[in-house]
């Protein structure tokens, strides 16, 4: 048969793994561009979704559209903005730290007194049964830092159990759990330093506040 | 011929992935701390190994036995990829929940291991149902092992399940010992290996058993 007497010689070997690399990799682009829009789409809807549940209650303005980009303790911090009667009500933004498996990335609300509204967790590689209890839907131990602020407790105190703070660990996984602890801890500390730029007091009237600075970028 | 019935049991039984074959432990042993995680990792396998063995098959005249190995790996890294591109835009609820499983897929070494032993050499409809065997036998391996490890680890069963399986399937959810404080070991690593032991030495006296049986079976008439 022809074909296996081809399949000897080196240049069909060849020929035939850059097809494969070029197919693959076509398909592979194919539905990167297909699924994108999608992609993003679901990402988007999941922002939305999480910062409603970092920020209760109900505010004026549309978050997703009243962003503020800021330097963080790693790398740019989207701030997400949510009004009362044109004032800052409370912030939201992501914090991340290093988890068992890669970064654990939170969503964090933070009224305009520095207490925290609420932690979601959003995105992590942690065992899945072990470390995963920081996900609301399996454990309640997020929860736990609603209505604290650096001081309740204090800086010193604000760390798991085992570290010498208040916050529980899981048993089998401290690592995932320490981790949201000290990036919550930095978003605090973040809050602090840039507390006069977040709560836009430099601007005396909303209308100002709302068009002109804010539009420093909300990709991320 | 194709014998279906003997792929079929090769795949659930005889030649399980996992408690013949002992293939995929890492994948087997990191999600196994509930049934839950086993159902899911053990769901996104087969639907994997059934497309990546029709199209192995599919193509098999055309490798070249030299390079296969790459070209196997490039199709199921590619395959990989794509489910998991496609859960992520289409079904997002699903993908939030076995996302953390997908990437495992691809150093599941039982999906190259069929590719090469068998679709390489089979036609497209037996590779199929191979694929499918295969990924259910594997699915029921890990559904055993999450379930003994989440009955001793913590005294659940299926926990979690409507986040897998929707809210219809909540009523999977047991909680078989109430206040049960849990035996942490289990749900870690060497609680995988324990687990794994006793359920393969229990499949190997099931096994010699039923050799036995069917050994008398066959010398009683010769005596006779």
């Amino acid at each position: 048969m022809g074909l296996d007497a081809l399949h000897g010689k080196l240049t069909y070997q060849a020929a035939l793994l850059g097809a494969f690399a070029l197919l693959t990799s076509g398909a592979l682009a194919l539905a990167s561009k297909a699924t994108g829009p999608a992609i993003e789409a679901a990402a988007a809807e999941d922002l939305k979704q999480s910062l409603t549940q970092v920020l209760p209650g109900q505010y004026d303005n549309d978050l997703t559209r009243d962003t503020l980009v800021l330097p963080g303790p790693d790398g740019e911090i989207t701030v997400y903005r949510a009004r009362k009667g044109g004032q800052v009500a409370a912030v939201v933004f992501q914090v991340q730290a290093r988890g068992y498996a890669g970064p654990v990335v939170s969503m964090m609300g933070v009224d305009r007194d520095g207490k925290i509204l609420g932690v979601r967790v959003i995105n992590h590689k942690e065992t899945p049964g072990l470390g995963d209890k920081v996900e609301p839907a399996k454990g309640n131990w997020i929860h736990g830092f609603e209505g604290r602020f650096l001081g309740d407790p204090a800086a010193e105190k604000f760390a798991v159990k085992k570290d010498g703070g208040v916050f529980d660990q899981f048993a089998g996984a401290t690592i995932t759990p320490r981790a949201v602890v000290k990036s919550v801890k930095a978003g605090l500390e973040f809050f602090g330093r840039e507390k006069a730029r977040l709560l836009d007091e430099s601007h005396s009237s909303p209308a100002q506040a709302s068009g002109g600075q804010n539009h420093g970028g909300s990709a991320s | 011929m194709t014998d279906y019935a003997r792929i079929s049991r090769d795949g659930l039984w005889d030649n399980n992935v996992v408690f013949a074959q002992m293939l995929a432990l890492c994948p087997t042993l990191a999600v196994t701390g509930t049934a839950t995680n086993g159902l899911g990792m053990g769901l996104a396998t087969t639907a994997v190994l059934t497309v990546s063995n029709v199209l192995i098959s599919a193509i098999r005249k055309l490798v070249s036995p030299d390079v296969r190995i790459p070209v196997y790996v490039v199709v199921i890294a590619t395959l990989v990829t794509l489910v998991d591109m496609a859960l992520n835009a289409w079904v997002h609820q699903l993908y939030k929940v076995l996302g953390l499983f997908i990437a495992l897929i691809v150093v599941n070494c039982a999906i190259l291991g069929r590719a090469e032993s068998f679709a390489s050499k089979n036609a497209v409809l037996p590779s199929m149902v191979d694929g499918l065997m295969m990924g259910l036998g594997f699915t029921a391996a890990l559904v055993a092992l999450g379930g003994v490890r989440e009955i001793i680890g913590s005294g659940t069963l299926f926990a979690q399940a409507h986040l897998l399986l929707g809210e219809a399937f909540a009523f999977l959810e047991l909680t078989l010992i109430p206040g049960y404080k849990g035996y942490l070991l289990m749900i870690l690593p060497p609680g995988g290996f324990l687990a794994l032991g006793f359920l393969l030495a229990g499949k190997r006296v099931l096994d010699r058993r039923r050799a036995e049986r069917a050994a008398r079976i066959e010398a009683e008439p010769a005596v006779a």
